[in-house]
């Protein structure tokens, strides 16, 4: 019996008026890749967002239902809490353009004013950036500014940040969607190494991408969410409908 | 055919010459404003005009040490109270852009640049001057801080608008609270454009005359007192140059040349910072 680390029920996303995501009701179990697919617009990444509580941060947007992180309701604690238990890596590569390499791999202690010994950061620097296979790429230029990277060492320099803080769950917001094809399969194959100490759950609009990291997948549709089941089985034989329809093609 | 087209390279050509000379017309009058004021003055600056406090009339010599000490003494003092009230209200501003605090503060803002600097000069002096029983330095950092907050706040605002979401959305996800997320990331990250408005608005009230008419008044010794009378270098270039006596209209020329050469380094200086700081996004 797997456990479950992330459960929402009966979870609701608004902006204004617009419902965007409807009813979810979800177990995603612990170190596993989730993938969430589904159609533009179909509030996925409300959804994941939602997971973190980065989705109230826009003007309007609102949210009810409960999401449960190892039982505790997600909702009910401090924004600050979970986003340091749940860390979150972006469509675009977003490493702080002010600090350096090693610093933004610490960004989550420096910024927050957590005053580490020399040796911790020293540690966490290197196996974060381990975890993220950039140590070997980065060591002697840890002191460069984050932006002198290429694009896909920026996405896993981002990812080495979000791994330094620890947390349980890594969400994915179409990680690599700004990424070109070999940045890409370098980056997917990070998510086989990550799941061993993380969940992850990553939403994505590319199928093959779902089909290929993924251990569990959650089909999207219209703010609701369709399916969720194992990759190989919805890929094969999806029980709903409009799964089918979407993976093969018929709508996008 | 073909002498319409000679007829239009024509026209191009005298447009371009056209343009060239507006160009060299518009940093004519800079250069001299240049020329004119360092030939009347530059023969005064020594080291011994920068160190010694003015001379009685009659008397040969002395220099503008208190003016310069003034000067520097009320910017400082006007840059304290104008930059952190200034960069806090930028950041509202960019932060909120939609709300209606915040058209209505940027409407206020715009008028507030428009203000006459003589306005804010009576102001002060109703609000600072008369209550507190005298002219005094600080009253006239007050005046010049109301004058740079407009332009600290629209190019605090403009830097930070233009900084990408997803940095503040990378801040927030790795549970960073509100405060930290602006001061250790978006300022670091506006820096530049943030020190440059600082520098302008710095540059703009160096040589404003009319708001410390009746806030700081002038002395002629040299003081360092912010809530007593202090000479400034606007002051007494008016002061002096509106004396019937030959000296003091030498001084005054004297006094143009530095503070001129203040502002120009000033805005030199912010172009190089702008360049050196700025943050590749």
């Amino acid at each position: 019996m797997e456990s479950t680390i992330v459960k929402s029920v009966d979870y609701n996303a608004y902006f204004g008026d617009n419902h965007v995501v409807k009813n979810v009701n979800i177990s995603i179990p612990r170190n596993h890749v989730i993938a969430v697919m589904g159609p533009s617009g179909c509030g996925k990444t409300t959804f994941l967002r939602g997971i973190n509580r980065m989705h109230e941060l826009i003007p309007n947007a609102t949210a009810n239902g409960q999401i449960l992180l190892n039982n505790e309701d997600v909702m009910q604690m401090h924004p600050i809490f979970v986003r340091l238990k749940i860390g979150m890596v972006f469509q675009r590569p977003n490493p702080f353009p002010n600090l350096s390499i090693y610093d933004n791999v610490i960004a989550g202690y420096k910024l927050n004013g957590i005053s580490l010994a020399r040796m911790d950061r020293d540690r966490i620097v290197e196996e974060s950036l381990s975890k993220v296979a950039l140590w070997k790429e980065v060591k002697d230029s840890l002191t460069k500014k984050g932006t002198f990277l290429s694009g896909g060492q920026q996405q896993k320099l981002c990812i080495a940040r979000a791994v330094a803080m620890q947390p349980e769950v890594l969400l994915f917001d179409e990680p690599t969607s700004a990424l070109d094809p070999i940045s890409t399969s370098s980056v997917e194959e990070l998510f086989h190494d990550l799941k061993k100490n993380y969940t992850l759950i990553i939403v994505t609009h590319n199928m093959q991408q779902a089909a290929r990291v993924s251990d569990q997948t959650a089909f999207f549709y219209l703010g609701e969410l369709v399916e969720f089941d194992d990759t190989k089985k919805m890929f094969t034989n999806p029980k709903d409908k409009r799964t089918q329809n979407y993976i093969t093609g018929r709508f996008s | 055919m073909s002498q319409s087209v000679q007829y239009r390279i024509g026209i191009s050509r005298i447009v371009r010459v056209i343009t060239i000379v507006l160009a060299f017309a518009c940093i004519l009058p800079l250069f001299a404003i240049l020329f004119y004021i360092i030939k009347a003055g530059i023969t005064r600056v020594n080291w011994s005009f920068l160190v010694n406090v003015p001379k009685p009339v009659g008397e040969k010599g002395g220099g503008i040490a208190n003016a310069l000490l003034g000067t520097f003494l009320i910017i400082i003092v006007a840059s304290l109270i104008a930059i952190p009230v200034g960069i806090m209200c930028g950041v509202f501003l960019s932060e909120n852009r939609k709300s209606r605090l915040a058209y209505w503060s940027r409407l206020c803002v715009d008028i507030l640049q428009g203000v006459p600097s003589i306005v804010i000069g009576i102001i002060a002096y109703f609000w600072l001057v008369k209550p507190l029983g005298g002219f005094s330095a600080l009253s006239g950092s007050v005046a010049l801080a109301i004058m740079m907050l407009p332009i600290v706040i629209r190019s605090t605002e403009e830097t930070l608008k233009l900084l990408p979401d997803s940095l503040k959305e990378a801040a927030f996800a790795l549970g960073m609270p509100f405060h930290r997320v602006i001061l250790k990331v978006i300022v670091p990250c506006g820096i530049s454009g943030i020190l440059s408005g600082v520098m302008l608005s710095i540059a703009r009230v160096a040589g404003e005359t009319a708001p410390l008419l009746f806030t700081a008044f002038g002395n002629p010794y040299l003081s360092a007192n912010i809530t007593k009378p202090m000479q400034s270098l606007p002051l007494l270039i008016f002061n002096y140059a509106t004396s019937p006596y030959n000296d003091w209209h030498d001084l005054a020329w004297g006094a143009s040349v530095i503070l001129l050469v203040f502002v120009l380094l000033l805005n030199i200086s912010t172009k190089l910072i702008t360049k050196r700081w700025k943050v590749q996004l």
